[in-house]
């Protein structure tokens, strides 16, 4: 790829991303208006803003990596990306606007007055916002080292920077502006070239076996294998060897490989001829997540793909970064209506990833092998279409896929330092805040940089389960439930997120190898959702004298509109005074 | 709470305004932030019998308008991975289904369901305020 296009348009969105913060720096003066933008934010603007925020590097990139390894089963995760907003607008969107509380911990000290539940659903904030900001920084670092060969870290720290450097100086409303503005681009960056990719594809003749199974080789391609992976083939392949396979060393040599399993070393060059089905790589040997989760797919696939939707599903509402944006919202009717938006421009979106994923399986199928799938939409212009066109093409799809890491970790930084704002610094006020931001982004980028070699779409699949079993029945339970007790609360979220938080962590350890007990850590929210709802309701109705004395009033808040409650539409602990006064 | 109570304090002077955000929203588009006072809302300002009996009442119907367009939304959903390894070749039938044919679907779920909580929060406003 040619990176003389391509670095200044990285350039360009990081530049333009840091001038459009500092537009917004300029009208943030007051603390409100560093947190929610004094709730002033209309629903057009704030629906661009919360869908350039929710897009992010899984959107962008991953989702057409994953279709392109995976098939069409993935598809999944876009859908259930969007109906997550579907099932937050239904059960979710007004009364957690009319609530007041500003993070997931306010709303639950609002509603449950503990602050035990509330220091709780902080350290589910944080450990969530971290969860999902790793991924982020290796989608930038992937995306960089494509374009110029630059080290896996570098863009993870470029990403970071700026988004501290944005999120500490501006705080909310410059972010809202950013988030608006890096929607528009996103959707810009991968509808243009779809678009002329789409046309390169008809100029070819249209040829439609990406949708075969498996996919299979449309010219002479070579393969650089660059870690040790094990080949299966269901059937014999012919293919010309550089390097050891087997335990063999070849050089430039034909050989034949029999049906079954053969093991190429890393370095190793294979060389692929037209026709020749793309045989299917198994990291297994190797560790890293993608394989775990992918193995758990093929034993299970059923299995796997329930539980992928329930945790898009019901995983989004507990997103901290989505549910900040709802308290912009100048009240509850705008709360729903903005979701709608939102639905609407996210599913446009999510449109587009299939197109790069189906284009990938045809014209960049190899890397299957390469373990770089991740990033098929990067490189599909320049090998499609080429020359100058394909560069400049490359280059935009290069600046979206950078705006796309940078709001999503915009909206996580600004979430999870709010939380440590409030309840592990000291003081509050705008230069805590600062230090907070620091703090939410050393950590996954420490974490980026010391692990690595996480699959973009599959951790952030991970964060969604963590969130569906512990915020979910916070939500759902808080909002429609009279006898929520604190208690119930903390066990609800303790033995849901807390069980899928382990069972990700026991996944990406790589602790049991196989087997039906696999499949259920890898895909722990067909039962750790259910577990967390139940828990949550048996716990409270064990605890019937903890339910909060003043549960009827916030109800009331929740739910009647904001005509029929007067007052100041404010922080929830300010309208639980007005209503007992 | 990072809200300043002391901001955005509003002087309320004249007569109480009468025209409600939704009819306002749906004519012009215009979110105002600061809603008006309207004549006392007694019952439920002072969390009587009554005053509970409308926010259950209200609760109790919009949680009905969420679990319904929810179960609409499941029985769309749930059986669609089975279908799909049930077919003999799904493939096509699976990316034409989850790559495109679902979105519209979704998007006219959540205009239905706006549409009812809004008029279920508008029913309750007018019971109380035509007293």
């Amino acid at each position: 790829m040619n990176e003389k296009y391509a670095v200044p348009a990285v350039a360009l969105v990081v530049v333009a991303t840091v001038f459009v913060g500092a537009f917004g720096l300029r009208i943030s003066r007051t603390t409100s208006d560093f947190y929610v933008a004094s709730r002033t934010v209309g629903p057009r603007l704030n629906a661009a803003a919360i869908s350039g925020e929710y897009l992010s590097a899984a959107s962008f990139l991953g989702i057409a990596g994953l279709v392109l390894v995976q098939g069409p089963d993935m598809l999944w995760y876009p859908v259930g990306y969007t109906a997550g907003y579907l099932v937050l607008l239904l059960f979710v969107a007004a009364p957690l606007r009319r609530s007041g509380a500003y993070t997931l911990p306010d709303f639950a000290e609002a509603r449950l007055a503990s602050k035990t539940v509330r220091r709780l659903a902080g350290a589910f904030v944080v450990g969530v916002g971290w969860l999902y900001l790793l991924p982020q920084l290796q989608g930038a670092g992937l995306t960089l080292n494509v374009l110029t060969d630059a080290p896996q870290w570098l863009g993870g720290v470029i990403v970071a920077v700026v988004v501290a450097a944005t999120v500490a100086a501006g705080g909310m409303r410059s972010i809202t502006f950013v988030q608006a503005f890096q929607y528009w681009l996103k959707l810009t960056a991968l509808l243009v070239p779809a678009l002329f990719l789409v046309l390169a594809w008809q100029g070819d003749g249209a040829p439609r076996h990406a949708f075969d199974e498996p996919a299979s080789f449309r010219e002479q391609r070579v393969v650089r294998v660059d870690a040790t992976l094990d080949l299966k083939l269901a059937e014999p392949l012919t293919v010309t060897v550089s390097g050891t396979v087997d335990g063999r060393r070849h050089d430039d040599a034909r050989i034949d490989l029999p049906t079954g399993t053969h093991r190429v070393e890393r370095g190793t060059r294979l060389t692929f001829t037209e026709g020749d089905p793309v045989p299917v790589a198994d990291r297994g040997s190797n560790g890293g997540m993608s394989t775990s989760l992918a193995e758990g797919r093929e034993e299970r696939p059923l299995y796997a793909t329930y539980g992928l939707i329930l945790a898009t599903f019901l995983g989004t509402m507990g997103l901290p970064h989505v549910v900040v944006r709802f308290y912009t919202s100048p009240h509850g009717v705008a709360a729903r209506r903005t979701t709608v938006v939102v639905l609407g421009l996210i599913g446009a979106f999510y449109l587009l990833p299939p197109v790069y994923g189906a284009l990938g399986r045809l014209y960049a199928p190899e890397l299957t092998l390469t373990g770089d799938a991740d990033a098929a939409v990067l490189l599909l212009p320049d090998r499609m279409i080429g020359g100058l066109g394909g560069d400049l093409l490359g280059a935009l799809v290069a600046g979206g896929a950078f705006a796309a890491f940078l709001s999503t970790a915009s909206g996580l930084t600004l979430a999870v330092a709010g939380v440590l704002t409030q309840d592990v610094l000291p003081a509050r006020g705008v230069r805590h805040f600062r230090l907070g931001t620091v703090l939410a982004m050393a950590v996954p980028l420490a974490a980026s940089v010391l692990v690595g070699g996480l699959p973009v779409a599959d951790a952030v699949g991970l964060a969604f389960a963590v969130s569906a079993s512990s915020f979910c029945p916070l939500l759902v339970l808080g909002i429609w439930w009279r006898r929520l007790t604190p208690p119930g609360a903390a066990a609800g979220m303790l033995a849901g997120g807390g069980a899928a938080l382990l069972a990700v962590a026991a996944t990406m350890a790589g602790y049991p190898g196989t087997g039906a007990f696999h499949a259920l850590l890898a895909w722990p929210a067909l039962w750790s959702v259910p577990l967390g709802f139940l828990t949550m309701v048996l716990v409270s109705l064990a605890t019937p004298s903890r339910v909060p004395a003043e549960t009827p009033a916030i109800l009331a808040r929740f739910h009647l509109p904001e005509e029929l409650v007067g007052g100041q539409p404010g922080a929830a602990s300010k309208e639980i005074e007005l209503w007992r006064r | 709470m990072p809200q300043d109570p002391t901001e955005r304090r509003v002087v309320v002077t004249g007569v109480p305004r009468r025209t409600l955000p939704h009819s306002r929203l749906r004519s012009g588009g215009r979110y105002p932030h600061r809603l008006g006072h309207h004549r006392p809302r007694t019952e439920i300002d002072e969390q009587t019998t009554l005053g509970h009996t409308y926010v259950r009442s209200l609760m109790r119907s919009q949680l009905r308008a969420a679990l319904v367009v929810f179960a609409v939304l499941v029985l769309l959903v749930a059986p669609l991975p089975l279908v799909f390894a049930a077919m003999p070749d799904g493939a096509g039938l699976e990316w034409a289904v989850l790559g495109f044919g679902i979105y519209p679907p979704l998007v006219l779920l959540a205009r239905w369901h706006v549409r009812r909580a809004e008029r279920n929060e508008q029913d309750l406003v007018r019971l109380v305020e035509d007293r």
